[in-house]
């Protein structure tokens, strides 16, 4: 079983991370820990971009990440970016163990649409289910209504099902059968 | 999906390379990351990467510009991307025009890069799967896939190989079954022509009208039917071979079209009124005696003498028996392959009689015979009794008995109209069970005036 330490960073609301925590649960089979709120990720704001850099917010996540998880998720309302792109929807380690996601460019608000936070959560907990597994070596899949294929647009996004494909079910499983994911005792 | 595929990206600034590479290997790409132009060029001089994203500008050394040139040195066909966080028109420019496939700005749209290098690696994909082919190619058609141990045939192969690089037209002369195409095809694949198209055609399959189109294309409009305008053999030939099967065959007024191709190397499309130039070598082939055709004044001379700068002739399997062992041999092994069964050998008496026999069909016929021969085999050696079509197919050595009243061309119309029927007017089975190419059917359906 993975066991995935989730948590919010700043102003989250609770609705959208018990979304999230039920989807990353059904995705991988994971054992979810709500570990405590993290502070506003002010730490990481860039003023020339007017953004937040989600590579500085991942070494902090790694840094703080209690021992007995196998996983960190951090859950953010800010716009991230990493220094060669104009913006993420979120970023995470590739094998590694924190992963980070925001809902700023997921709201239908940021895109002039009308308030919709079950969308919102929907979208977010799709790329959660993404970027954790790239945490467990999952790469960008071709199945489009996988979580794991590459969506650097909110139409991308909404193709998504909640549901890893086949074949990254079958990779998954077998880079546990052989002990290839860095997981805890537990 | 994308593992086959290596990027290599070029930053001085930790931070920007690193969140690159990382984000490409989130795609499965393999990515190496490097801070300068030089060791861009170390790493480039080790192997060649798909894809090269590099900063334009690089404080300590060379800047991006002059590092994509170096690569370019290395591997000409490199795929380079500059990136930069200063662009301004003269720089997208000089980029460009140094060779860069994509000038970006940073940072990024996701999307855009996404995107770029999806379109990049489909190319490579492309690129990669077209050597594939004509790596195949080239094998397939190469002198040493003509199996022989006849003289005249080694005289031939040594031939093939002299005239390769030529663009000299050439004339193949032989019976149908001989090979005439796969000799073709090895003059062209053996030649520096070889990358470019090889195109055949058959001049008997087609009425007049329609090889003339076929040959030189046609305009929109210019005859019914013509709907839009179509590029003929000889322009998809450019740079290429091309090759008349049956040039024998063709009426007077093509053998004239034909003839001012070879001499001016131009020609109009059917209904234009544009010339268009080609470079193609021209190979011809028949079964008919030319000159005789020439004496019949059914050829034109003229033709023929363009036609005839080197002419190969190809000898019939009769007259080379001591090839039928190993040509034998070969197809039980091909077919046996394909067919997914297991003979892999023949007895001593089964492989007497295919010798004994004169293989009017040639090379073609003898592979259908051992093909229907592995179809019914039960063991894993063909035996003499897996040939037994062949004694009452109607052209066996010893037991068939020809009818002695008729006039040749007679037997001949009887044997065709009687194979026709038994497939059902299937020209293709028919010509396979007759041991002759489609085109010599066709020619034969044509001069004895049968139905299809």
């Amino acid at each position: 079983m993975i066991v995935v330490g989730l948590l919010g960073l700043g102003n989250v609301g609770p609705a959208l991370l018990d979304t999230v925590a039920t989807s990353v649960r059904e995705a991988f089979t994971a054992d979810i820990v709500r570990l405590k709120e993290g502070p506003d990720p002010r730490y990481a704001w860039d003023d020339h971009r007017g953004q937040h850099n989600s590579e500085i917010i991942l070494r902090r996540l790694l840094a703080e990440a209690p021992p007995d998880v196998d996983r960190v998720l951090g859950v953010t309302s800010v716009d991230l970016f990493i220094p060669m792109l104009s913006f993420v929807f979120g970023q995470a380690q590739l094998n590694g163990k924190a992963a980070v996601v925001s809902s700023a460019r997921l709201d239908p608000t940021f895109h002039g649409f009308p308030v919709n936070p079950a969308l919102t959560a929907a979208r977010l907990s799709r790329e959660a289910v993404h970027e954790l597994g790239h945490t467990l070596g999952l790469t960008h899949c071709i199945v489009r209504a996988c979580p794991m294929s590459l969506a650097t647009t909110i139409a991308q996004l909404d193709a998504k099902g909640p549901e890893l494909c086949e074949g990254c079910r079958s990779v998954l499983k077998e880079k546990i059968n052989r002990g290839l994911l860095f997981l805890s005792e537990s | 999906m994308n593992t086959n595929w290596e990027i290599l990206v070029v930053d001085d600034e930790e931070i920007m390379r690193e969140s690159m590479a990382a984000w490409l290997r989130e795609d499965g790409y393999a990515v190496e990351a490097v801070a300068s132009g030089r060791e861009a060029i170390a790493a480039a001089k080790v192997k060649d990467y798909a894809i090269y994203f590099i900063d334009l500008k690089m404080p300590s050394g060379i800047d991006g510009i002059e590092t994509m040139m170096e690569v370019h040195k290395i591997h000409p066909e490199a795929c380079v991307i500059i990136i930069t966080a200063y662009a301004t028109v003269d720089t997208a420019i000089s980029a460009m025009k140094e060779g860069a496939q994509e000038y970006i700005v940073k940072p990024c749209n996701p999307q855009e890069i996404s995107m770029l290098v999806a379109r990049i690696i489909k190319v490579k994909n492309l690129q990669r799967e077209n050597l594939i082919l004509r790596q195949k190619l080239a094998k397939q058609y190469n002198v040493q896939d003509i199996l022989s141990k006849n003289p005249k045939m080694h005289q031939i192969f040594q031939l093939i190989k002299e005239i390769s690089g030529l663009r000299s037209t050439v004339l193949l002369q032989g019976e149908s079954g001989t090979g005439k195409e796969l000799v073709a095809r090895a003059i062209h694949f053996s030649g520096d022509r070889a990358g470019k198209p090889f195109i055949g055609v058959s001049c008997a399959a087609l009425a007049e009208t329609l090889l003339e189109s076929e040959l030189f294309g046609h305009e929109k409009g210019s005859f019914t039917g013509a709907t839009s305008q179509k590029k003929g053999k000889f322009e998809m030939a450019n740079g290429g071979t091309i090759f008349l099967d049956e040039i024998g065959d063709i009426s007077p007024k093509l053998q004239m079209d034909l003839l001012r191709v070879l001499q001016e190397k131009k020609f109009y499309r059917v209904g234009g009124s544009e010339e268009t130039e080609v470079d193609v070598r021209v190979i011809a082939a028949t079964h008919r005696d030319l000159q005789t055709a020439v004496q019949e004044g059914e050829f034109r001379d003229d033709l023929y003498y363009r036609l005839n700068v080197i002419t190969i002739q190809i000898p019939p399997l009769r007259e080379r028996r001591e090839d039928i062992p190993l040509l034998v041999r070969h197809f039980i092994c091909d077919l046996s392959h394909e067919l997914g069964r297991p003979v892999t050998d023949i007895s001593e008496d089964a492989l007497r009689l295919l010798i004994d026999r004169d293989w009017p069909g040639n090379v073609r016929e003898l592979e259908n015979a051992v093909e229907r021969g592995i179809i019914t085999c039960r063991g894993t050696s063909l035996t003499a009794d897996d040939f037994q079509f062949l004694n009452t197919s109607g052209n066996g050595k010893k037991e068939w008995r020809p009818p002695c009243n008729l006039p040749l061309d007679e037997v001949e119309r009887q044997v065709i109209i009687a194979t026709l029927e038994r497939t059902k007017g299937n020209v293709k089975e028919a010509a396979g069970i007759l041991g002759i190419d489609r085109s010599t059917l066709y020619d034969r359906i044509r001069k004895y005036g049968l139905p299809r």
